[in-house]
């Protein structure tokens, strides 16, 4: 009977917090501070209500479930309680983030919920982990999810499903705690393959749109292959250490494995396979722009600003690992530019808005990935925040200019694509709101000064330099001046110029074209204010500026193992870009490289008359192949899907039915002297039958009783 | 309560009920059969959970134990008890009846007397191949278990049922041949070396056998039970049969009858024929059937028109990965071997009920025949879709606890198979969610299915229940897994001895056993554990 106190006690526990939560009794799991990793960093860290932090979105998710049954018609009851449920889990992290902050503990604290699996060697518990990474990583996924999910109570309003898009979306917010939060790899797998299914979920959210369902199932099959990547890296993992727990590797990886060791090289290539299907890097990167077949919000929340970068943060999470893999390390660099810059050309010449802003996030995820790969883990969750600030205001914009044309199609019964971009233009006089803070965030995405991603781009671009890889350097600048390119195409083709709804969908669409309520409008100012000053917590100190470590300092004790392991083998940053010049120098240029690219890509949009849809013709050259995404897709359609499934065809066409199955046949031909054994059947007395056969048994069985 | 729980007779009542039942499903009007064995079944179940409560971890010893001599002048023995690797099973199986039987209210409308007295041999034959301690006594259940099975694909299936009725039994009964001449060879030995005759679990599991033999016997229990398992490329009468049986059946034949194969392994091979089934050409085989079956039959089920065909290559995939949990030998491939048995119950029981249920409303089961059933039955949708994904092990389900352990095990001693078979994950995607999608998603284009009902209070009765075992098996397994562990543990090591210890040459005669009993050897009586199959046993010198 041990199992129901047991799950008492766990609830008893969670309770027992509620209680004490001030006075932050960690409830039955007991908070310990595990080992001083990080050295004199900080004492032991005492979670306030760690259970709770993940039960509020669950609970908002099993309230609007059931309302998705019961109470289909109220929709005023989701939009209060999904916002609430994610703006709860919001306000506990920030309690967390408050205490850390002034006691100055570093953790990690690890609070065991219950025990999942205890087989043999293997424990591993619902352990939940809070360090100075987790706790970055809490703050941007709970503050973001609370603005995007108050966004989508405006977005959602009229949609008769929006008790199950909040469901999902609550789901999705818990999945990612659970991702960020995990004290261990197989519960952060957990959340990883959680986060992976609400995607699918609401990418697919309007199911009865055959192509919406396709885009969730391809994102699915394409994130199961990375996730084959982690489950193999765990079995490595466990089979090397006898844990899968994060605090005793971190600790003993520099002792257990050997430098550049094959072992630790397959599990960080491994890790690296998995990243690459959850963060949309090259090869696995196809299923994000089809992703984009979600409404906006999910885009902006899950396709941009959190679920995507869990690859970045997996890879910071185990950075002893790939510090101690070099190879792997230079491999993880490498997508990340590669990425970087091969999504920026295909943005270049996308017209649906949405898909510039999927491939702009693929790229931006490239650099991220550069960073981490490089070893700059800081500036990697530098620019992880960041992003998630531009970007989700940039999908958030990109929702509300959508709405809005979409409004204005509906109203002359026209059914064209409201996302193309050809039938935009000149928004920003009707929805100067949405206009203004999207300029906010292309300019930080670009890489202006002040902007955010000016200092986060920044520093990334200069560790890739100054750690060694020229090449990679040299692409993340090209890459950049492409992204500051094809935003302004954005922002000139859909809010400057002349107007083309009219010309789009008949005359005085455009009449219709309104600006968001100020559910929607709020969010995006929230946004535009973090976009600017979001890059403030952390200035280089070679700029003439006010030098500011705060992220660094903060997140100091978190990679501190890593960089410790990089040092002692003599991996180090210079004090110079591979074309020298220090870092004032090329901030300088890359500030020059962003205002550029602006001012080419607005050169570009005006210097030619751009023609709606219906009237435009093919792109031809180059801008067909970058159209048509390199044709990347048509190849794995060919290489990949096709023999597949002429394979499975061929396994049950041929080997099951005709070898296998023919000689099952044969012999039963040859053995048809047991024909009566069917003829019998259909007899038609069964009842007889029956009674015969349950005669016979009792007969047998009976036998024991005499 | 407590002495009923713990002797032989929770598990002779168990074994008795359904028989009873079965009686009185004859004797009650037509009409009521479907009532008589409804209520039959539920009270077997709630008869047999507080033996979840009352199992005693930490012991391999057999609990609940009883043994009454039988035919004496051969040494047959009414022998029943469980331990770890049986104890879920059993409650696996008296879990699936009631809902089997309240599954076949809607579809079974004529011979109903005889349909619902077979569902209650069925599982008194079932029940007693998971609980007989006595070869003899477990082949009699076996052919208890089999024979109801092809009378119910062959008189309630689809159209073809004439063809998959004679599949299934020619592979079964060719499977059954095998045992009953490995049976009677292994209790040839025994009176070979010993100079009596016993059919008792706990003196033939004590045989030395030479090695030579060990392989003719072990083979002709691995041919029988990789039929029933089914092991590529032994499988394809499953796909027939599952097709064409009702749903009742394809829920039995899912839920607990590709069990009793790898019970038999359990149970029998791998202790009997510790040797033989340790050599690495034979591990190597099964490590590589069942690999094959992981790939093989995703890529087939993959490209299936029918919901059930498809499921029932599912099916082989899923016992291809308990295959290597076994064949791993250690704990984690074991314990997730066995645990996997179960949530496969549960889960792929659960795609049969759901399909039966749509079946039952279109009478169609081609994927082709639906799309878009979200929006006239959400409740069925919610369901499917978390059955579907608990089937592909999606973490926080069953599916997932009992893959992770499996591949994790294999991988310890395997690394090259379980990372083969870690694709099996990818492919698990590759052919489920598409029919997710033409089935529940997409638009609804078929007029036909404009005016489905969602799922009514019954069906949503029989499938609720299995949902939240979905559920607590992902978030909370070590109830189940430790109730396993200490059998799983017994039998590694035991293996693992009796594998080195088995004697060259011919059988000698020498009955010294090699191997020390771990279990406690209580009386039978009242209420004291059963014998676990280790312990001392004296057994006199033959010739």
């Amino acid at each position: 009977m041990e199992m129901i106190p047991a799950l008492g006690s766990a609830l008893a526990g969670l309770l027992q917090e509620a209680a004490h939560g001030a006075a932050g009794a960690a409830g039955q799991g007991a908070a310990h501070g595990a080992g001083q990793a990080a050295g004199d960093h900080g004492g032991s860290f005492t979670p306030i209500l760690p259970g709770l932090i993940l039960l509020i979105p669950l609970i908002g998710a099993a309230v609007n479930g059931l309302g998705a049954f019961l109470w289909r018609d109220r929709r005023l009851v989701p939009s209060w309680v999904g916002p609430l449920a994610v703006g709860g889990a919001f306000a506990v992290v920030l309690a967390n983030f408050l205490r850390m902050l002034e006691t100055g503990a570093a953790g990690p604290a690890v609070v065991t919920l219950w025990s999942w699996l205890s087989v043999g060697g293997l424990e591993v518990g619902v352990d939940l982990l809070f360090d100075r990474l987790s706790m970055v990583m809490m703050l941007v996924v709970t503050g973001v999810s609370t603005v995007i999910h108050v966004y989508s109570a405006g977005y959602m309003r009229d949609d008769p499903g929006i008790s199950r898009f909040f469901a999902y979306l609550n789901l999705f917010v818990f999945f990612m705690l659970v991702l960020v939060m995990g004290g261990n790899f197989p519960v952060t797998f957990v959340g990883w393959e959680g986060v992976g299914l609400c995607s699918y979920l609401l990418i697919g959210f309007w199911y009865e749109n055959a192509e919406y369902s396709s885009a969730g199932k391809k994102a699915f099959i394409v994130n199961r292959i990375g996730d084959f990547g982690f489950l193999v890296a765990m079995f490595l993992l466990f089979a090397m250490f006898g844990t899968l727990d994060y605090v005793p590797i971190i600790e003993s990886a520099a002792d257990e494995l050997a430098y550049g060791g094959i072992t630790v090289t397959a599990v960080t290539l491994l890790l690296l396979l998995a990243c690459t299907g959850k963060s949309a890097q090259i090869p696995l990167y196809t299923w994000l722009p089809d992703a984009m077949a979600g409404p906006t919000p999910v885009s902006a929340l899950i396709h941009a600003a959190t679920m995507v970068t869990a690859g970045v943060y997996l890879v910071a999470r185990s950075g002893v690992l790939f510090a101690m893999a070099p190879m792997s390390q230079a491999a993880v660099a490498t997508v990340g530019a590669g990425t970087a810059l091969f999504a920026a050309t295909i943005a270049l010449k996308q017209y649906d808005i949405k898909k510039v802003l999927a491939y702009s996030t693929i790229s931006q995820l490239g650099y991220m990935f550069l960073a981490v790969g490089v070893g700059a883990y800081t500036a990697g969750i530098f620019h992880l925040t960041t992003h998630a600030f531009f970007k989700a205001l940039l999908f958030l914009g990109a929702g509300a200019v959508i709405h809005s044309v979409e409004h204005a199609f509906h109203e002359q019964g026209h059914h064209g694509d409201p996302n193309d971009m050809r039938s935009h233009g000149g928004l920003m006089s009707v929805m100067p709101v949405t206009g203004t803070t999207m300029w906010a965030a292309t300019l930080a995405i670009a890489g202006v000064f002040p902007f955010a991603g000016f200092f986060s781009k920044d520093e990334i671009i200069w560790y890739a330099g100054s750690y060694g890889y020229p090449i990679l350097w040299g692409v993340s600048l090209v890459a950049a001046v492409l992204t500051a390119a094809y935003m302004a195409r954005l922002m000139f083709m859909t809010f400057h110029g002349e107007n083309r709804t009219d010309e789009a969908a008949g005359q005085g669409a455009s009449s219709a074209l309104h600006e968001a309520p100020a559910v929607m409008t709020v969010p995006l100012v929230i946004l535009a204010v973090l976009s600017v000053v979001g890059g403030w917590i952390q200035i280089p100190e070679a700029l003439p500026l006010p030098h500011v470590s705060w992220l660094h300092d903060w997140l100091h004790p978190a990679v501190e193992p890593a960089l410790a392991v990089a040092e002692e083998h003599g991996v180090e940053a210079a004090h110079a870009a591979p074309l020298g010049g220090g870092e004032a120098v090329w901030a300088g240029v890359s500030l020059v490289l962003a205002v550029g690219g602006i001012v080419a890509g607005a050169a570009w949009v005006r210097s030619k008359e751009i023609l709606v849809p219906e009237r435009a013709a093919d792109d031809r050259g180059l801008a067909r192949v970058l159209n048509r995404k390199w044709y990347v897709d048509e190849l794995y359609e060919r290489v990949f899907v096709g023999p597949l499934l002429a394979l499975s065809r061929a396994c049950w066409r041929v080997v099951d039915d005709r070898i296998i199955d023919g000689a099952v046949n044969g012999l039963g031909y040859a053995g048809r002297a047991l024909g009566w054994v069917g003829s019998r059947l259909q007899s038609g007395r069964i009842g007889t039958y029956v009674l015969v056969f349950t005669l016979g048994v009792l007969a047998v069985l009976g036998g024991l009783v005499l | 309560m407590e002495s009923f729980y713990s002797s032989h007779w929770i598990l002779s009542v168990l074994l008795a009920l359904p028989l009873l039942g079965a009686v009185a499903c004859q004797m009650a009007p037509e009409r009521k059969a479907g009532q008589v064995a409804l209520w039959v079944t539920v009270l077997e179940f709630a008869l047999s959970v507080p033996l979840f409560f009352t199992f005693e971890t930490g012991t391999a010893a057999f609990q609940s134990f009883g043994a009454v001599p039988w035919i004496e002048a051969w040494g047959i023995q009414y022998a029943v008890g469980v331990d770890g690797i049986s104890l879920l099973l059993v409650l696996l199986t008296t879990l699936t009846m009631p809902l089997a039987v309240a599954s076949s209210f809607r579809y079974v409308d004529r011979h109903q007397k005889a349909y619902y007295t077979l569902l209650l041999l069925l599982q008194t034959g079932m029940l007693g191949v998971f609980t007989a301690l006595d070869l003899f006594l477990f082949y009699v259940f076996w052919e208890v278990m089999l024979i109801p099975m092809y009378f119910l694909i062959g008189i309630w299936g689809g159209e073809r049922r004439i063809y998959s009725a004679i599949k299934f039994f020619l592979f079964t009964a060719v499977g059954s041949l095998l045992m009953l001449v490995a049976i009677a060879g292994l209790v040839y030995l025994y009176y070979q070396q010993t100079g009596a005759v016993s059919f008792a679990y706990r003196d033939l599991v004590q045989l030395q056998i030479a090695r030579g033999t060990q392989f003719w016997l072990f083979g002709a229990f691995a041919l029988a039970f990789a039929i029933k398992v089914p092991l590529f490329p032994l499988h394809t009468w499953l796909p027939d049969a599952h097709v064409e049986a009702p749903t009742a059946g394809s829920v039995i034949l899912a839920g607990v009858l590709l069990k009793t194969g790898i019970y038999g392994f359990l149970r029998f091979g791998l202790p009997f024929f510790s040797h033989a089934a340790t050599h690495p050409a034979v591990v190597g085989t099964f490590l590589t059937l069942g690999l094959v079956g992981i790939l093989y039959a995703a890529w087939v089920a993959a490209v299936q028109p029918d919901v059930k065909s498809l499921i029932a290559y599912t099916s082989i995939a899923h016992l291809g990965f308990v295959v290597l949990g076994i064949f791993a030998l250690n704990p984690q491939g074991m314990e997730g071997g066995i645990l996997q048995m179960v949530n496969h119950g549960l889960s792929t029981g659960a795609l049969f009920l759901l399909v039966g249920m749509i079946y039952e409303r279109r009478h169609t089961r081609l994927i082709e025949e639906f799309g878009g059933l979200a929006r006239v039955m959400p409740f069925f949708a919610f369901s499917f879709v978390v059955v579907a994904l608990s089937s592909i092990g999606l973490p926080a389900t069953n599916g997932f606890v009992g893959e992770f352990l499996i591949l994790l095990g294999t991988f310890r001693s395997h690394p090259v198979v379980a990372t083969l078979a870690a694709t099996g994950v990818i492919f698990a995607a590759y052919y489920m969610l598409p029919m997710v999608q033409r089935v529940v998603l997409n638009p609804l284009e078929k007029e036909e299915n404009e005016e489905l009902e969602d799922l009514d209070a019954r069906e949503r009765a029989i499938i609720v229940p299995l949902l939240a075992l979905i559920l607590l098996i992902g978030v909370y397994p070590n109830p189940f897994l430790d109730r396993t562990s200490a059998s799983a543990g017994d039998l590694i090591r035991r293996v693992e001895e009796r594998s080195q210890a088995a004697p060259l040459g011919a059988a000698t005669g020498r009955a010294e056993l090699a191997f020390d009993g771990v279990a406690v050897l209580p009386d039978d009586g009242d209420g004291g554990e059963g014998p676990g199959m280790t312990g001392p046993v004296s057994v006199e010198t033959g010739e």
